[in-house]
């Protein structure tokens, strides 16, 4: 059975240096801020350190007051997985995140995914542009505020 | 009577028609009213009808193989083929043909016109010219020219010309490179399949086919099998038949050098394509196969023999058609020339080597050397089958199994 | 000599990009030098539409993802819905849906495996071999739900109805029949020199990089990864059956197929095992009502589907339709290394890789 690991069992799995990011610790999930310096590395000390090797989904929810990204995180080795949770754009304006694109390959069309349908922007992704639909589509289907 | 002297179905039209001396008063009924100073009438009107004859004939056996070939992979495929129009679905190939007909006929903007039209003729064409040269029975052929076998081969490789041109004059990416694999897969075939022609030749001593049939006191396909083996392969290619219908390719290239053609352009190339398998497989029975002859004993007549042998041939085809998967360019080309080519060269050593010490075979003789060619065969083929033919899939093969997760 | 790069697009109508996919492929000659994969041709808003509509009528959305596996794209959903909810299911319903979701591996993988060796140039013979068997699981469907294709047979806490009596001789006739019939394809196929010598070594894919790009499923296995939720977390009832987890060990073409065909033996074996353990009983427990109305909250339970890892993400903010649907795809994350797991190979293995890969355009453009 995989395991899930609860808010605290994350915090307190995650290196103590990042402890700053911390938001909150939720139940099920940690909240992180969206600091763009020290996310990837934050990342990349989840998948070398905590061998949190799959990523299982990227992910982005409408909250009209924020956006928010939502990793699921496993790893094959421990059998564990997580859950990360990342607000972003609370102005509505340009939301945007560093993409993980160079620390799970996986994330590539996940990310452009959000990016057609969410409008959050991904920085240092290497091909940041619409995956589903067309290239001058007006708006971003999935926001709440989108009207067809 | 001329050129065609032994031909039965020459004299059976001609001496009808004409007063010659020459054809034998009574074994026909005089019916002949054309005088001999007129013999060049005579002679134009006799080929007038067998050309006749012959082409709707070869038109009737395609819409047969089509039918046949539908059926018959219906059969390999575990489902009932064309069942509908006509007994058994008999009329299938008529309806598409009235489809094919009356489809539009399409010329893209950037086709090379000229070519775009030649093409699909010179598919057809030359296939024709092969059906009057096979010897049906010990004298039912039109012909019997003294260069047969080289004729054939030559015929025979034309239509590669075609292909290029259909890919080239298309201007469509699939298409050209349709047509290049084509080229580069017909001729490379045309090499091993005229090699193991000449250990037939060597056999009959002679390039005419009716001599060629003739001399196979045992049938070339047992009496040489490593030729045969090669011949046979290397038709399959020439055909662009499945397992090497790359220029076509379905599952890659849409239609291959065809896909840009519709209407009866597309029908020519469908029918010159069908047609080469007929043509094809009458002259593997002619080579190989002992052509007419049968069983003495049996009061059969040698076209009886020759078409049994012929429909064979042809569910052969069909049967690979049905069985196999595709093989890469890179793998059909080093199965030729790393292949077939050194296996022809083998059979074609050993049948000159045998032929030097016995050049006249007594039936024993014959049967000694049956042997030494099957002892060749089954060594050079398990040789090339199992020791070189990794080598020539270009990417590395090994014997494997899955494993199963531990607990 | 100088020659020229050709660029083609193959697709999004071609006889084999099984749906609408477009590639764009750059060619020298006969070998690839770069392949872009395009797509987007059958986007529906499926995630959009789900804002939209109950959580009962979203089944049916789910049916038209991946079309080859309706049922385990309803299980996936389901599932969802029943964490999200806090529904236990009954028994029986859970049994009825895991026979389903195992039938509908068979059917799935039968079209992998078919669509593969017709990309591999073979005329339709194995292809319609497979069929044939899938046709059979299609007419055991028919009689569970009614539907073939699109079933829409589960509801949160269960199924919505019970198997009928014939169903179980008829699905008691395919258990016995199917693994002689498996036999065939094998004789037909796996030692079959062209297919060995066309798929082995070809689009090579090792464990680390299948990994890193969130490749899930037979893809994933075919590599040597041990990972089948069914074993690694199991849902539903897969704790109570027991099966072995066919892999690969070089993670080529011919791996993915070997896998695939061992998956259809070993599905056989867990419904032949669910068929011992199911028991008369509610399908559906009485209390759940048509109308769910989950609390706030989200939810996301991944199952191990024929393509890979699927799994649906479900916010709620308390409503009668879910606040967010998004589907985690695994046909669209296995399509991440197409690209680097075919350049410098021939344009036909393209279409091999292709097919091997076993993607669904409904599932991947959603």
């Amino acid at each position: 059975m995989t395991k899930e690991l609860t808010g605290n069992e994350i915090k307190s799995a995650i290196n103590a240096k990042f402890n700053d990011l911390i938001i909150s610790v939720e139940h099920d999930h940690l909240v992180i801020k969206n600091n763009k310096e020290k996310l990837l590395d934050f990342f990349n000390s989840l998948k070398k350190e905590n061998k949190f090797n799959l990523l299982s989904s990227v992910t982005s929810v409408d909250y009209m007051s924020k956006f928010v990204v939502v990793y699921h995180l496993t790893s094959i080795d421990k059998n564990e997985s997580l859950i990360i949770k990342i607000p972003c754009g609370e102005s509505r304006k340009e939301p945007s995140i560093i993409s993980v694109t160079s620390v799970w390959r996986g994330a590539e069309l996940q990310e452009r995914e959000i990016y057609d349908l969410m409008g959050i922007y991904f920085h240092d992704h290497p091909n940041m542009k619409r995956l589903l639909l067309w290239e001058n589509f007006d708006g971003h289907p999935l926001r709440k505020d989108f009207v067809s | 009577m001329g050129p065609a002297r032994d031909s039965f179905l020459f004299e059976i039209v001609y001496c009808h028609l004409s007063k010659d001396p020459s054809c034998d008063s009574v074994r026909y009924i005089n019916l002949s009213f054309i005088p001999v100073e007129l013999n060049w009438l005579s002679f134009s009107l006799t080929a007038f009808f067998w050309i006749f004859a012959f082409v709707n004939a070869a038109l009737i056996s395609v819409l047969m193989l089509i039918w046949g070939e539908r059926r018959l992979i219906g059969k390999f495929q575990a489902r009932l083929g064309p069942n509908r129009w006509g007994p058994l679905g008999l009329f299938t190939p008529i309806a598409d043909a009235i489809k094919v007909m009356f489809k539009e006929d399409v010329e893209p903007t950037l086709s090379d016109k000229l070519i775009y039209v030649l093409a699909p003729i010179l598919m057809v064409v030359p296939v024709f010219m092969i059906f009057p040269v096979i010897p049906y029975g010990a004298k039912s052929f039109l012909t019997n020219i003294s260069v047969g076998v080289v004729f054939v081969l030559a015929i025979t490789s034309i239509n590669s010309l075609s292909v290029l041109m259909a890919g080239w004059a298309s201007g469509n990416r699939f298409a050209i490179i349709g047509g290049i694999r084509a080229v580069a897969m017909l001729l490379s075939y045309e090499i091993p399949m005229g090699i193991s022609a000449a250990g037939v030749v060597i056999i009959a001593g002679s390039l005419s086919l009716s001599e060629v049939v003739e001399a196979q006191i045992i049938p070339n396909a047992i009496f040489q099998p490593l030729g045969f083996l090669v011949f046979l392969v290397a038709s399959t290619a020439e055909l662009n038949r499945s397992p090497f219908d790359i220029t076509e390719a379905e599952s890659e290239l849409v239609a291959g050098y065809m896909t840009d053609y519709s209407s009866m352009k597309f029908g020519l190339f469908y029918l010159g394509e069908f047609m080469a398998t007929i043509a094809s497989s009458a002259v593997i029975v002619t080579f190989y196969l002992s052509g007419w002859r049968g069983p003495s004993f049996l009061p059969i007549p040698g076209e009886f023999w020759f078409f049994a042998k012929w429909i064979g041939v042809i569910a052969i085809f069909i049967w690979f058609r049905a069985t196999f998967p595709r093989l890469r360019i890179d793998q059909i080309m080093s199965l030729a020339w790393k292949g077939l080519f050194e296996l022809s060269l083998i059979n074609i050593l050993v049948i000159a080597l045998t032929m030097a010490i016995w050049p006249d075979p007594t039936s024993t003789q014959l049967l000694f050397m049956t042997g030494i060619n099957w002892v060749v065969f089954l060594g050079s083929v398990y040789i090339f089958g199992k020791i070189l033919s990794p080598n020539l899939t270009g990417n590395k093969i090994d014997k494997r199994k899955v494993i199963y997760g531990l607990d | 000599m100088s020659t020229e790069l050709v660029t083609m697009n193959i697709g999004p109508i071609h006889p084999s990009t099984h749906g609408v996919f477009r590639m764009r492929v750059t060619f020298d000659g006969e070998t690839i030098i770069d392949a872009e994969p395009i797509i987007g041709y059958l986007h529906r808003g499926s995630e959009k539409l789900a804002e939209e509509r109950t959580y009962t009528q979203i089944v049916t959305l789910t049916d038209r993802m991946d079309y080859t596996a309706s049922m385990t794209n309803n299980q996936a959903y389901i599932l969802s819905v029943e964490k999200l909810a806090g529904i236990k299911p009954a028994e029986r319903g859970v049994w009825l849906r895991m026979i389903a979701a195992e039938l509908q591996r068979i059917a799935a993988h039968s079209v992998a495996i078919g669509f593969l060796i017709n990309d591999l140039g073979a005329w339709h013979t194995p292809l319609l071999y497979l069929l044939r068997e899938r046709e059979k699981i299609l007419e055991l469907f028919e009689m569970m739900c009614g539907a073939r294709i699109t079933n829409s047979y589960l509801r949160p806490g269960g199924v919505f109805m019970d198997a009928p009596d014939e169903f179980w001789p008829s699905l008691n006739r395919f258990l016995d029949e199917m693994p002689e019939r498996l036999n065939d394809i094998e004789n037909l196929l796996t030692d079959n020199e062209i297919i060995v010598s066309r798929t082995q070594n070809v689009a090579v894919l090792n464990k680390e990089d299948a990994i890193n790009a969130s490749i899930t499923g037979p893809m994933l296995r075919a590599s040597g990864v041990d990972w089948d939720l069914r074993h690694r977390n199991p849902y539903d009832f897969y704790d109570k059956v027991s099966f072995r987890r066919p892999l690969g060990t070089v993670g080529d073409n011919n791996d993915r197929y070997l896998v695939r065909l061992q998956e259809i033996r070993e599905s056989l074996k867990i419904i032949e095992q669910c068929l011992d353990l199911i028991e008369p009983g509610p399908i559906k427990p009485e209390e759940v009502p048509f109308l769910v109305r989950p609390g706030e909250g989200d939810s996301y339970v991944p199952i191990e589907a024929p393509k890979g890892e699927l799994g649906f993400y479900l916010v709620s903010d308390g409503g009668i339709s879910p606040f967010r649907c998004h589907v985690r795809a695994p046909s669209l994350m296995n399509l991440t290394l197409l690209r680097d797991m075919v350049i410098g190979y021939k344009i036909a293995d393209l279409f091999v890789t292709f097919g091997s890969v076993d993607v669904n355009m409904g599932e991947v453009d959603r």
